[in-house]
């Protein structure tokens, strides 16, 4: 596929896979509601709240927080790095973005990150092992697919996705415990009614079980198709998929982990810092280096 | 009779609303195309302000280039002027005459050496780039304008309030060869 059919191909998959995981979250809601009481409204209600709550705690999260977590150092001024700042703020300008601040972070592992839940207060990150091991083409394909994940609110999208997991993990643990305390005082008092009520309760015990494997499953696809769209919109902004494409393989090449990098950013990184070998595509946070890529290779 | 009447209210506030949006969000392109111009306007502004620190560095070590140095200062002094065309032209003659001048640090190992120099060659590469992706901003969104001003119906609200095609940059000597390659 070509640039643009990309691009346009990954946002459709991210409409879909957030109305997924959206439905999974009301379902869910309704689940706890009767389990907790026969009442799914109740607990929609419960889940919007929760849900709420958690989202607007977790994405006011600080960029220098989470900068702090992976030990990044800013860069302050262009002299300390004037071809890292001029590279930043040039892409920047092709996005019709507020420059982000730029940071390093001292790791001979090469990788980058982008932080900030909007792109007035986004920065971007980078190792030194990237700035050494990487030509120039390739660092600015890099910070090109940093700059994408900015455009494309793509921290955002990603932390809201992972409150709402652990709000489902929640709800989910709740209700089953709800049921277990309650079970026996339901089934004196409703033991008149009708089969239908069992059936409900036995769907929402099912949906509580499952619901919180398949809504890490689905945020992982999130994450994944947010990476593909980040690397064609990166390719666009620095006309350049050739750079963007080697800058993988090397950095793939590297088997050393990120060691300054914090475990709960590792979704942000371009590459998995972690370096886990990915026994299941399913439960990557990635695409596969090859499959990223062989649709760079497409664009050209 | 009522029911037909809020019908008509109803899609005459509905076209009302329509036009308003398509006419504010042609007006927001024009001012992002000035915008754009205006990203290129600052970095052409710069390197006009860096070249006589270049070349006044470069002559306390390389005398005898006299004739590389004059291109660069008359490729520098036309920058400013002129339509936007011809202010690219300079900055296009400008880029190639900075080339052979950045080239001299090879037959002058104390230029090379020179921190200054090599600062000022690191400033001036920094704004051609960000020259490029301000010119690349500006055609994309030359073309999402033109696009919109041609597509039906938002060509009516256009025509009606006389917005004007838009043109592009056209492309330069650097970029025209980078895509002959590609092909």
């Amino acid at each position: 596929m070509l640039l643009h059919a990309q691009i346009e191909a990954n946002k459709r998959k991210t409409w879909v896979l957030v109305t997924v995981f959206l439905l999974l979250f009301v379902a869910v809601g309704a689940a706890f509601g009767v389990a907790a009481g026969d009442d799914p409204l109740v607990g929609l209600v419960v889940a919007a709240v929760l849900g709420v709550i958690y989202v607007l705690l977790v994405t006011r999260t600080g960029t220098q927080v989470v900068m702090a977590m992976n030990r990044a150092r800013e860069v302050k001024s262009e002299d300390k790095n004037p071809f890292l700042w001029n590279t930043v703020e040039a892409l920047s300008i092709a996005a019709r973005l507020p420059m982000p601040k730029v940071y390093i972070i001292d790791d001979p592992s090469p990788n980058a990150f982008a932080a900030g839940m909007t792109p007035e207060n986004a920065a971007v990150a980078v190792t030194t092992g990237l700035l050494e091991r990487l030509n120039r083409q390739e660092i600015e394909g890099v910070l090109a697919h940093e700059v994408a994940h900015i455009q494309n609110y793509d921290v955002r999208l990603a932390t809201t996705a992972v409150a709402l997991v652990a709000v489902i993990g929640i709800l989910s643990d709740l209700g089953m415990r709800m049921l277990w305390w309650s079970g026996g005082r339901r089934r004196r008092q409703r033991g008149r009614e009708g089969q239908g009520e069992a059936i409900l309760l036995l769907v929402a015990v099912v949906l509580l079980i499952l619901a919180p494997l398949a809504a890490v499953l689905v945020q992982l696809a999130i994450s994944r198709n947010r990476e593909y769209l980040a690397d064609a919109s990166g390719a666009e902004l620095c006309r350049n998929p050739g750079a963007l494409a080697s800058a993988l393989r090397k950095i793939a090449a590297v088997p050393e982990p990120v060691r300054a990098a914090s475990a709960s950013c590792a979704a942000l990184y371009i590459s998995d810092p972690m370096k886990r070998r990915s026994w299941a595509h399913l439960f990557a946070t990635h695409p596969p280096v090859e499959e990223r890529i062989r649709r760079l290779e497409q664009m050209m | 009779m009522p029911v037909a009447l809020w019908i008509v209210l109803g899609v005459a506030a509905l076209i009302a609303l329509y036009w308003i949006s398509q006419y504010n969000s042609l007006v927001r392109l024009r001012n992002w195309i000035e915008e754009a111009w205006a990203q290129i306007d600052v970095q052409l502004k710069r390197r006009y302000d860096l070249i006589p620190n270049l070349v006044e560095t470069v002559k306390g070590y390389a005398k005898h280039e006299q004739e590389t140095l004059q291109k660069v200062i008359e490729a520098r002094n036309r920058l400013l002027a002129g339509g936007r065309a011809e202010q690219l032209e300079a900055n296009e003659q400008l880029t190639g005459a900075l080339k052979s001048l950045f080239a001299l640090q090879e037959a002058y190992p104390d230029l090379k050496a020179h921190e200054g120099f090599n600062k000022l060659q690191e400033q001036l590469e920094g704004t051609e780039n960000k020259i490029a992706a301000a010119r690349q901003l500006y055609n994309r969104t030359v073309m999402q304008y033109n696009t919109k001003l041609e597509s039906f119906p938002s060509n009516i609200v256009a025509s009606v309030h006389g917005f004007k095609r838009a043109e592009m940059l056209e492309a330069s000597a650097d970029e025209r060869r980078a895509v002959r390659v590609e092909f």
